[in-house]
């Protein structure tokens, strides 16, 4: 029996302790280190996204209204190449990782192993309640009108939208923990599948879900987890981390930010565009972490992007978007409410040069493009989190990276640009978790990339090895042996020993025989 | 003591120097890192007498805990330094053509260092040399319990290196108290649990990132060893990581000994033997032992043993002089464990002897406690290293030795649960003071046009045959010869 009876009683700290002692009684039997284990639930993961696609779907729709291949296939394939990498690497990441050692512990050999942190909290944010990740392919069409050969060469890239839930249960299963799963309660259809998935497919024994909301999420924070993962905003990123102060429990945060994205003149606009609105509109509605959150572009440019974003925004979603079956809608009324008074505040409310409509029945906002807000409205001032695309103008494009570096470190920042002196400067001078040069938000799909923030944006990462070395302990162990003791290193302390040691200290042979020799 | 404001306008003037750029480049950190290998070749004299005055240590000890180590350390930065800077290539998986992957470290900005009072000048410019090679700007707050130490950082630090990125702040708890209130960009603190707790909670109204390095009770487990060198060298060893460093009073120090209680009366006998050859007839004299900080600490090692069961498992020494601050090597056998002493970290020369049954008890007996720091165990037998190794949990793991693992550069140094968070030491201090940013550099020549809505089956069904990399199913798509079919 898995995930919790929240009908029969509530999830209370009292449930929470007793939660979390059994599961430290599951871990302390060593049932989750093995290799055996971890490859067995990892591949649990895989077929519960094989044989239950249609159903996250489903949940999916009803909660957020994601179009079909918006979701489905990218959160189900993203969770499956998770699991895919992490069941192909696994035997590797678990193995010790032998380090050279110096004269200073002469004779000695040492590694370095991983080994689980032992039970985990893991809390999720709602807008990409199943996965996270994604890969995309590039294809060079010869051409599609004939019909030609065309060369696809698969990536890694892809459109991230994957369940935020379960990537980093990829990881923390792949490091040998016990893991508790506290999916978001505003995405309640997924949350209650993930609840009933993971019971069924799942070692139930380590493996758990509990679902509900502030008084849930509460009882658990009391409780003294081995590594508490959360992702979500910084404000809940706070409390989470304060809880964690209580009992030193160590913690990744993924939080968000505003992305910007640069756009310099001189560059295909078009394709440009095309993933930016991908990269934004294209992903839960602007409702992503990574999304592009504002655009920065010269005075010069600003009119000509203005045009080809409606343009490509229409060939996208039609001329009445609110219409379209390809754009998520708002996840709830409050987040609807927050959306609709950054558009329709004053200073801002003039400004709008594409889309602006909204319908409270469907919490359906069209795309927006706001051009020159000022810096001190509202919607410069949070993380957007929605269909909104304010663009500042600036006379000259550097005066850019002054305005990203005058706030908070976002989680990702991007530039669109063939200027080769203008990207070394953007890659070496702007911090954000991630950058991405000529497109956005896919170095999300990327294994090897490690994917987390700085700063406001967040402590921490994870994805591929990462996840795996984020839920993990890296221990020291040192080999030593009997033979060739030092005696030098005890007392009685002498000049003769003190001048050994500093030969010793300094790695030099020469010093060495020197002191040996009462010469130095 | 500044105002508050006066230390606002100090951070935020250290905040600006970085912000302009002054401490990225490799040049800079170089500088850094030989002016500190500078100060510890022509301040040596200076910092042995410090460490004399405020631990009445030995310079013999003081180097070679200490100045020595430190010397190793920023020689062993300086000649990776290059290597710790440079972008690393991320593997993309298949061939993706015009695309790059790398992770960039960056310096994280503006970072704290609390130190320890024990090793002031280790504990303190151990991370310096990390924070100073990832390039950031750094505010040290010594542990004002070795006052001398501090007063002599705060003296020298200014002269060898750039006094607009290094700031020395003394003072004591209230200082403190202020400093962890500032927004940082890192905190490395080393130091007590409960404080520890105390600096994440305040790291975490800014959503700081902490490394914590805090202590515990590192056992040491004694197995029967089957010749009588292994044994003289593993009873050195004890003694010497538990009296001859700071006199017990270090996180990595051996706390107790577990010992099987057939052999416990040759390990005793050759204990004694041997702290009398180690630390003489007079180790107060000789200095082969340094002294108890200060009169608080003093106390509380002195009513660890009032406590009349934990006194009358006294088989060793005992002595105390609380004028000149300094306990003699005591050794107790099996003292009860429900006492303060074998509760809390001791962090002073008194060495508890736990007997067993049988040594592998010992795996149960540390894990019924909490995660310490290190965790020694001196055994030819194999079996019994991979248990350690795989059952118990621990910052560190040592065979047949103790506290030699803090010399190693290429080891983490930290801990795990109660004994802390992060780590340190070699790569791995540059690594905790910076930030591995991800960085992807696409081209605008390849995109696919089914990568954008409007959405479709036809889109779809190639997507599921992408993700299978069902090359000729996408084939027959595209040319028609496939029906889209539904999910």
């Amino acid at each position: 029996m898995a995930g919790e009876d929240k009908k029969q009683q509530p999830f209370d700290s009292k449930a929470a302790s007793s939660l979390v002692a059994e599961l430290r009684g599951a871990f302390a039997s060593g049932t989750t280190r093995s290799y055996q284990w971890r490859e067995s639930q990892l591949r649990g993961l895989l077929r519960m996204t094989d044989e239950h696609e249609q159903d996250i779907t489903a949940a999916l729709r009803s909660d957020l209204g994601k179009p079909e291949l918006e979701s489905v296939l990218y959160e189900a394939a993203m969770l499956r190449n998770s699991c895919k990498f992490a069941l192909k690497e696994l035997q590797r990441w678990m193995m010790p990782e032998k380090v050279k050692t110096s004269l200073t512990t002469f004779p000695s050999s040492a590694e370095i192993v991983s080994e689980p942190l032992g039970v985990v909290l893991i809390i999720s944010a709602w807008n990409y309640p199943y996965c996270m990740r994604h890969f995309s392919f590039f294809i060079f069409p010869v051409s599609f009108a004939s019909f030609t050969i065309l060369f696809v060469v698969p990536t890694f890239f892809l459109h991230y939208l994957s369940v935020l839930s379960l990537d980093p249960v990829v990881g923390a299963i792949a490091a040998g923990n016990a893991v508790v799963l506290k999916p978001s309660e505003i995405a309640p259809a997924t949350s209650a599948l993930l609840a009933k998935l993971l019971g069924e497919y799942m070692d139930s024994s380590s493996i758990r879900v509990v679902e509900g909301a502030v008084p849930e999420t509460t009882a658990l924070l009391e409780q003294k987890w081995d590594k508490i993962f959360y992702t979500g905003n910084g404000r809940v990123g706070q409390i989470v981390m304060a809880a964690a102060a209580k009992h030193l429990t160590p913690v990744v945060l993924e939080l968000g930010g505003k992305s910007p994205v640069v756009v310099d003149s001189g560059i295909n606009l078009q394709i440009a565009c095309r993933r930016i609105i991908v990269g934004k509109w294209g992903n839960n509605n602007g409702q992503a972490c990574i999304a592009s959150d504002y655009i920065i572009t010269t005075k010069d440019l600003a009119p000509k992007l203005v045009d080809v974003l409606k343009n490509e925004l229409e060939t996208f979603y039609g001329k009445n978007p609110l219409e379209s079956k390809d754009l998520s809608r708002i996840v709830n009324s409050n987040h609807f409410t927050r959306l609709t008074k950054l558009l329709d505040e004053d200073k801002v409310s003039k400004k709008v040069v594409y889309g602006g409509e909204r319908d409270p029945t469907k919490l359906q906002i069209a795309p927006t493009i706001l051009l020159d807000v000022p810096r001190d409205s509202l919607i410069m001032n949070e993380e957007i989190f929605g269909p909104l695309l304010p663009i500042l103008t600036v006379d000259k494009l550097e005066e850019s990276f002054d305005i990203i570096k005058s706030g908070a470190k976002p989680l990702a920042a991007y530039i669109f640009t063939n200027d080769k002196k203008l990207k070394e400067h953007f890659v070496n001078n702007v911090s954000a978790g991630g950058l991405v040069v000529n497109d956005t938000t896919v170095h999300l799909a990327v294994h090897t990339l490690p994917f987390g923030g700085v700063g406001e944006s967040g402590i921490g990462a994870y994805h591929g090895k990462f996840s795996f070395d984020a839920f993990s302990h890296k221990k020291a162990v040192v080999y030593r042996s009997f033979m060739g003791d030092a005696a030098i290193r005890y007392p009685p302390y002498t000049n003769g020993k003190l001048r050994l040691m500093k030969a010793l200290l300094g790695g030099s042979i020469l010093g060495i025989l020197r002191a040996l020799f009462g010469r130095s | 003591m500044e105002t508050p404001g006066d230390l606002e306008v100090q951070l935020e003037g250290m905040r600006e120097y970085y912000r302009n750029g002054n401490t990225r480049g490799a040049s800079w950190r170089k500088s850094q890192l030989r002016g500190l290998c500078r100060l510890l070749k022509e301040r040596e004299a200076e910092m042995n007498a410090a460490l004399e005055c405020d631990l009445g240590k030995h310079p013999v000890e003081s180097y070679r805990d200490e100045i020595g180590s430190l010397i190793k350390s920023v020689n062993y930065a300086l000649g990776c330094l290059k290597g710790w800077m440079s972008a690393e290539k991320a593997r993309l998986p298949l061939a993706a053509a015009l695309t790059t992957a790398e992770i960039i470290p960056e310096p994280l900005g503006l970072v704290l260092i609390i130190s320890s009072w024990n090793f002031p000048f280790g504990l303190s410019l151990e991370p310096l040399i990390g924070a100073l090679a990832a390039g950031n700007v750094v505010v040290l707050k010594p542990s004002e319990v070795a006052p001398r130490c501090s007063s002599l950082l705060a003296d020298v630090l200014p002269a060898y290196l750039d006094p607009k990125a290094v700031k020395v702040v003394e003072g004591g708890p209230a200082v403190s108290e202020q400093l962890i209130q500032q927004k940082w960009d890192k905190i490395l603190f080393t130091g007590s649990a409960r404080v520890g707790r105390m600096v994440m909670a305040a790291a975490a109204n800014h959503l700081t990132p902490v490394t914590l390095e805090l202590g515990g009770k590192c056992p040491a487990v004694l197995d029967s060893l089957s010749n009588s060198w292994a044994r003289k060298v593993a009873v050195q060893r004890i003694l010497g990581s538990k009296f001859s460093a700071c006199a017990g009073q270090a996180c990595i120090a051996i706390d107790y000994v577990l010992v099987e209680t057939k052999f416990s009366s040759t390990l005793l006998e050759l204990m004694k033997v041997w702290i009398g050859k180690m630390l003489g007839e007079n180790p107060r004299e000789s200095r082969s032992m340094a002294r108890i900080v200060n009169k608080n600490h003093f106390s509380r090692l002195k009513t660890l043993l009032e406590d009349p069961n934990v006194k009358a498992s006294i088989v060793y020494g005992g002595s105390m002089d609380e004028n000149s601050l300094f306990i003699e090597p005591t050794i107790l056998l099996d003292p009860p464990l429900e006492s303060d002493l074998m509760q809390d970290e001791i962090f002073g020369p008194l060495l508890p002897i736990i007997t067993l049954k049988k040594i592998e008890d010992s795996i149960n007996f540390i894990n019924s406690r909490p995660k310490p720091l290190a965790i020694y165990a001196f055994t030819h037998n194999d079996s019994l290293r991979k248990r350690m190794v795989a059952e118990t949990s621990s910052g560190s793991v040592t065979f047949n030795d103790a506290m030699i693992q803090y010399m190693a550069d290429t080891l983490p140094f930290g801990g795990i649960g109660e004994s802390g968070m992060g780590n340190y030491h070699g790569k791995f201090s540059f690594d905790t003071f910076s930030h591995h940013k991800a960085v992807l550099r696409r081209s605008f020549l390849v995109d696919f046009w089914f990568r954008f809505p409007p959405w479709n089956d036809h889109k779809l069904q190639l997507f599921r045959s992408m993700y299978l990399f069902d090359y000729l199913g996408v084939l027959l798509t595209v040319l028609g010869l496939r029906k889209s079919k539904q999910g």
